[in-house]
């Protein structure tokens, strides 16, 4: 039940290729979480879905509609900036009741539905405020109160959390989803940010290199990311990356990385003699003893990173790895001891030559 | 910080205040005190700023009848006065008409030789009016345009335009486009969020110069002399009837440099209130 739908898009500024025929299809009624780097076309591509630029080829359709002629007036399609783009001339209640005054609605009408969704938002107290009176959280739910008044169809949400404060961000990341809700409305939401991206989304697409590297459920693009990119992008501290080679007998594959040594039975591995693994910091056990299967290694640095520690480790051979630990964990860990590390083989991923997962 | 608590400071920041506003302000004052003396008072050996007031200057001009050693002599100050605000507020009317949407141009959209438009539009600045001026008198001539109002408005506009253009051109640059397209997806057209959005918040530059162009074009004194004969000429021109073989009449001049100013003055202080406007608005994000 695809609902928007952007088929073969190519879009370059001069010598800069920012989309590269990117495809997508976004469904009724879904939390699509657009995912990248900064500089990665994010912004560019909710650009050519409100119309407020155009691609150079390709279409996108809405309700199988090709919309590409339309103006951005004509979409129905509103949009919450970055840089929440509030009017400062107007006050709060006559931003949000533009796009109400565009549709030609009656005063009493507009009256009562931006009393609605401010109520919402909780911002019904600061309406007659203009702009520059509005505390940074207040004119992004100001922002997001503008988008949401007419009920639009499909809603672009131009990473709305990035300028407000880490209190705000928290609360409104609860908040968000429930408010969207009430609105039944298709929303395609832009992050830097993987963690928002994993609470947010129904789906991510994640962008880098011109193009989408993975779209799928935030989990699965965790757990089972589809290339190196991917798993570079969507994680933070960053997974780590070895190289490994494969030695293959019958079924049975035996994987050597810096002396981690991993044996499977994916018939997929079979042929791939050089190959990268690839495992988050947190599927990294640290132990002071040296368990069986454990890896010495060396302590290099550690820095404390939200609720976890993470340490930089470097095997003899001189490969370094991150590796996380909870707070409890952490305090188990004596940094003047040795340091032994062992694998979780659970959350383990092979990707090939070419930097694609092997299934 | 250095205190001003010390009454030696109090005293010296007075003095210095008094003698930077003396220097500025005298010479209005003076030409104000003058108005309203006779010549005998102003041309007295040893002047003196104690006198009994008159308002024979400004009656005299009022009535467009002065008194001179050779008789009584017409002037069409008034007149004058009224061209010179008709010249004026018509080539502001049609800078801004002209000038804001070009401005808007040259802000927002990068087109091809663009930027060599908005330079000889401004080169129009720099040229000498006495250079331009003899082959536009004979171009009026032939047009039949010589000595009408639309004639000097239209060469005003290479005074007005490109001030305006230049100014509002930064301030429109200045007006976030993600603002514009904001309106835009509200589902407004491209019209109305130039008129409700890009307009009001470029104002405070629109009405600076507004009021700069507005003084330039009552300044004018050239164009005015040679494209236009006595019934279009404004006070710059005018007031050089004051000026006769038999006597120079320096209250009747000061006088008339008064009324001349008044005008301009007025639509100074109506226009401070949009300067001071700009400075509240805070832009995108705060």
């Amino acid at each position: 039940m695809s609902y928007l739908e952007i088929k073969n898009i190519n879009k370059r500024f001069k010598d800069d290729i920012v989309f590269d025929d990117v495809s997508l299809s976004v469904n009724k009624g879904e939390f699509f979480v657009v995912f990248g780097p900064s500089g990665s076309g994010k912004t560019v591509l909710l650009r050519l879905l409100s119309g407020i630029m155009s691609q150079d080829s390709g279409q996108i359709f809405m309700d199988g509609v090709c919309i590409d002629d339309l103006d951005p007036n004509e979409r129905d399609i509103s949009m919450a900036f970055q840089n929440f783009a509030l009017y400062p001339h107007m006050d709060a209640f006559e931003n949000i009741a533009s796009p109400l005054i565009a549709q030609k609605t009656s005063p009493d009408e507009i009256k009562k539905r931006v009393q609605e969704v401010a109520e919402l938002l909780k911002i019904d107290h600061v309406l007659s405020h203009k702009p520059k009176e509005l505390s940074n959280g207040q004119k992004q739910r100001t922002s997001l109160a503008r988008s949401l008044v007419v009920r639009p169809s499909v809603v672009l949400l131009d990473d709305p959390l990035r300028n407000v404060d880490a209190k705000i961000r928290y609360e409104m990341r609860l908040e968000l989803p429930k408010v969207l809700k009430e609105f039944n409305t298709t929303v395609i939401y832009v992050t830097q940010d993987y963690k928002e991206a994993m609470a947010l989304g129904e789906r991510v697409g994640v962008l880098a290199n011109s193009n989408f590297t993975d779209v799928d459920h935030p989990t699965h693009v965790y757990k089972k990311p589809n290339n190196i990119t991917s798993a570079k992008l969507f994680g933070d501290p960053t997974i780590n990356v070895l190289n490994a080679s494969n030695i293959s007998s019958g079924d049975l594959s035996t994987i050597t990385a810096s002396k981690i040594t991993i044996e499977s039975n994916n018939p997929n591995l079979k042929n791939q003699r050089d190959l990268f693994l690839g495992i988050r910091p947190e599927d990294i056990q640290i132990s002071n003893q040296a368990h069986e299967g454990a890896i010495k290694v060396e302590l290099r640095a550690k820095t404390p990173l939200n609720l976890r520690t993470v340490y930089l480790l470097r095997f003899e051979d001189g490969v370094e790895v991150l590796a996380s630990a909870s707070e409890e964990e952490s305090l188990l860990i004596d940094d003047q001891k040795d340091f032994y590390i062992r694998f979780d083989n659970s959350n383990l991923n092979f990707f090939d030559q070419s930097e694609s997962l092997i299934q | 910080m250095i205190s001003s608590s010390n009454t030696l400071t109090k005293i010296f920041k007075f003095l210095a205040y008094f003698f930077i506003i003396m220097f500025f302000l005298f010479p209005i004052l003076w030409i104000f005190m003058m108005s309203f003396m006779t010549n005998d008072e102003i041309l007295r050996k040893v002047p003196t700023i104690i006198f009994s007031p008159t308002f024979e200057n400004y009656i005299a001009l009022l009535k467009g009848k002065i008194n001179t050693p050779a008789g009584v002599m017409d002037v069409f100050y008034m007149q004058n006065i009224l061209n010179s605000f008709i010249l004026s507020s018509c080539s502001v009317l049609l800078t801004l008409i002209l000038g804001i949407p070009a401005a808007y141009a040259f802000a927002r959209y990068k087109f091809k030789g663009g930027e060599d438009i908005a330079f000889t539009i401004l080169s129009f600045k720099f040229a000498p009016a006495l250079l331009i001026i003899i082959p536009l008198n004979l171009y009026f001539t032939k047009l039949g345009l010589y000595d009408s109002y639309f004639a000097l408005v239209w060469v005003y506009q290479l005074i007005t335009l490109p001030l305006l253009l230049w100014i509002v051109r930064g301030y429109f640059e200045d007006v976030s486009e993600d603002i514009e397209h904001a309106y835009r997806l509200d589902g407004h057209s491209w019209f109305k969020s130039f008129w409700k959005i890009s307009i009001p918040l470029a104002r405070p530059g629109i009405a600076a110069s507004s009021l700069i162009c507005f003084i330039f074009a009552w300044n004018n004194f050239v164009f005015a002399l040679i494209l236009g004969s006595s019934s279009i000429q404004p006070v710059t021109v005018g007031a050089l009837s004051f000026i006769t073989a038999s006597a120079i009449p320096y209250g009747l001049i000061a006088a008339g440099i008064v009324l001349s100013v008044i005008p301009t003055l007025t639509l100074a202080l109506i226009i401070q209130k949009y300067l001071v406007e700009g400075l509240s608005l805070g832009a995108v994000k705060g």
